[in-house]
């Protein structure tokens, strides 16, 4: 299934990504009274990227609340919290401490609904960063969605305009499970056209932001603009890409992609996570099983370098895939190289 | 205590038998503190429970032929066949959970807290653990928030003197008070054998709980008379015979209380013989009940990854 941007009644106003996020909480925070924010400076800092600026104004520091920097700690009362009766958001600076915390994740959040036979059930959301580019070096740059992508009882979202960061953290906020939402910090300035009105995105359900009829390219997070870029650069040389955002990772769109790459009879999957076992393998696997007989080439994968990221520069914008790698890729895989 | 005893006898023989898979804790020698702490609880109060945590089910009300059937795999089971002995919760009576992370529901249990003092429901949360969670550091970053917020939130630390194989003073350096006490956690030290003295202790615990006086930490002594698990049968290599052998017979929870209740006249032999027949009775009919019960269909694997 795929739904499509222009599907929406037609948006005027532009607003950042940051802004985007602002909104979904608040206005989750006005229609349900049990849903809060927790985190390390998310009160009157608003958060090292100001993302929720303004929010403890609205809604006092009984709902948005500072902890101590103790990511596990709070992440498990939030887990507490979550299965008697509140709708915790919990903000995790960078990504990279999602390690502090994961066995509230993993080994809790994610399975209690499971270990308990359907009888407690843990609405919590998670909003982390991730993304290389910011020169913050290898503490403060992963992308490790496909960490927690990897845990059955979880659910990962990774909006790439501000669109769907809207749409989808009000989803995550309704849904019933935990769910991990990885915001790219490179993008909280972007701005675009988001709709005043209420509306709320599926998970599961993959954008086509680009139509195309020669090379699906499956991206994800801030990847979407790499492919995008790369795709304008294609259609001068007359290659038609596809873009294709899976906008959640579990659950998977595997349809929509599977369907592109059956129309277009190749692909590469672009993600900013670490190249090995990490999301892009598991989409060209599906592509491999789902598309096998319309491939005219081979899946082709861009990931991170597998390299903790480096400070300098000029090693880390080697780290993460350009445009100038997808498009070079595409036009291997369409023999116009 | 009684019910937990005869409970956890039929677990061991179950196992040992063959009839029971996985892993199984015993609780056996703790039963005081479970108990006690519980007797001071309402029904809707929380508890979080640990690997060895068919004690806590039990006190908080559970009802002995679903936890067979929970043992046994059985779709009548707490979870459905799902946990098992580790994982087992009961939410109408406010168990959320056995977890065998040592130290991984301390969260859920000041989640818990949290979440009632919001509510403003007057509930409390305990949060049971060993003493092997001592060396765990979520349990330190949510004292240190519970005291913060002034949560209304219970630590039983339960010391049975073992961190699985491992003696407790290889394992935990320094004072075990003087851990909470950093935070300003008001704590208390009982012998963890007296059921009536845990609970005299617990009953001050929740009631500064629930006067919105914050956290308290309570540290029972106590000692499990068997092993690690039922399958730690050859243990002298940590702990001798002759050291069982006294607790077993000097400082069994449930012979003290007797013998209190004995000699203070409020009880006879003749109703410890009753009682026990009437209880053994009970959790055999629970046991045949839940070894009659159904597997869970094989499609129920994946039920329940998803609310």
């Amino acid at each position: 299934m795929s739904t499509r941007r222009d599907a929406v009644a037609a948006p005027v106003r532009e607003i950042t990504f940051a802004q985007a996020v602002r909104e979904a909480l608040a206005e989750e925070m006005r229609r349900d009274p049990t849903v809060f924010v927790m985190g390390e400076d998310v009160a009157e800092a608003g958060t090292p990227f100001k993302v929720l600026s303004g929010l403890v104004e609205e809604f006092g520091r009984e709902r948005v609340i500072d902890t101590p920097i103790s990511e596990a700690g709070f992440v498990g009362i939030a887990v507490g919290a979550a299965m008697t009766g509140l709708r915790p958001v919990v903000d995790i600076m960078f990504g990279d401490f999602l390690a502090l915390a994961m066995d509230q994740i993993a080994n809790q959040a994610a399975k209690v609904h499971y270990m308990s036979g359907g009888k407690l059930t843990v609405p919590l959301v998670i909003r982390t960063t991730m993304g290389a580019l910011r020169r913050s070096a290898a503490q403060h740059s992963q992308s490790l969605h496909a960490w927690v992508s990897h845990i059955p009882g979880l659910k990962v979202a990774l909006p790439s305009t501000p669109y769907d960061a809207k749409g989808l953290l009000k989803t995550a906020i309704r849904d019933p499970n935990p769910v991990v939402v990885f915001e790219d910090k490179m993008m909280y300035q972007v701005r675009d056209a988001v709709p005043a009105e209420e509306y709320t995105i599926p998970f599961g359900a993959a954008d086509v932001k680009r139509v195309g009829r020669d090379i699906t390219l499956v991206a994800t997070s801030s990847m979407v603009q790499v492919a995008l870029q790369a795709a304008a650069q294609l259609a001068e040389e007359g290659i038609s890409a596809e873009v294709v955002d899976p906008r959640t990772t579990v659950p998977l769109d595997a349809a929509t992609i599977i369907a592109s790459v059956r129309k277009t009879s190749r692909a590469i999957v672009i993600d900013e996570g670490y190249r090995s076992y990490g999301v892009t393998a598991e989409i060209a696997a599906l592509i491999a099983e789902g598309a096998f007989d319309h491939l005219d080439a081979p899946v082709r994968r861009l990931g991170a370098m597998d390299v903790p990221v480096p400070f300098s520069p000029v090693l880390e914008d080697r780290t993460v895939p350009t445009p100038e790698q997808v498009a070079a890729a595409a036009r291997e895989l369409c023999g116009v190289a | 205590m009684l019910r937990i005893r005869l409970f956890e006898e039929r677990v061991n023989s179950l196992y040992r038998s063959g009839k029971m898979e996985g892993l199984a804790h015993l609780y056996i020698g703790e039963e005081a503190v479970a108990v006690g702490v519980c007797q001071a609880l309402r029904e809707d109060d929380y508890i979080t429970s640990t690997h060895r945590g068919h004690g806590h089910c039990l006190a908080k009300g559970a009802s002995p032929a679903r936890m067979f059937a929970e043992l046994l795999g059985r779709v009548d089971g707490y979870c459905r066949g799902k946990g098992g002995s580790m994982h087992i919760a009961d939410q109408e009576r406010g168990n959320l959970g056995a977890n065998a992370i040592v130290g991984g529901s301390s969260g859920i249990a000041t989640g818990a807290a949290f979440s009632a003092q919001r509510r403003g429901s007057g509930q409390v949360a305990v949060c049971f653990f060993g003493e092997g969670a001592l060396g765990q550091g979520i349990l330190y970053e949510v004292m240190n928030i519970a005291a913060l917020w002034r949560l209304p939130v219970i630590y039983v630390c339960e010391n049975n003197l073992y961190t699985e194989y491992t003696p407790v003073r290889e394992t935990t350096a320094g004072s075990m008070r003087a851990r909470p006490e950093a935070f300003g956690i008001p704590t208390e030290e009982v012998d963890g054998q007296d059921v009536r003295a845990v609970f005299a202790a617990a009953a001050r615990a929740v009631a500064r709980a629930r006067a919105g006086e914050g956290p308290s930490f309570l540290l029972c002594h106590t000692y499990r008379f068997h092993g690690h698990h039922v399958g730690d049968v050859n243990r002298e290599y940590y702990r001798s015979k002759e050291e069982e052998e006294l607790w077993r017979t000097s400082r069994d929870p449930l012979r003290l209380l007797a013998g209190w209740l004995l000699e203070t006249g409020q009880a006879r032999a003749a109703d410890f013989e009753r009682l026990e027949a009437e209880i053994r009775a009970e959790v055999m009919a629970a046991e045949q009940t839940a070894l009659a019960a159904p597997f869970p269909d094989p499609s129920e694997v994946t039920r329940h990854v998803y609310a």
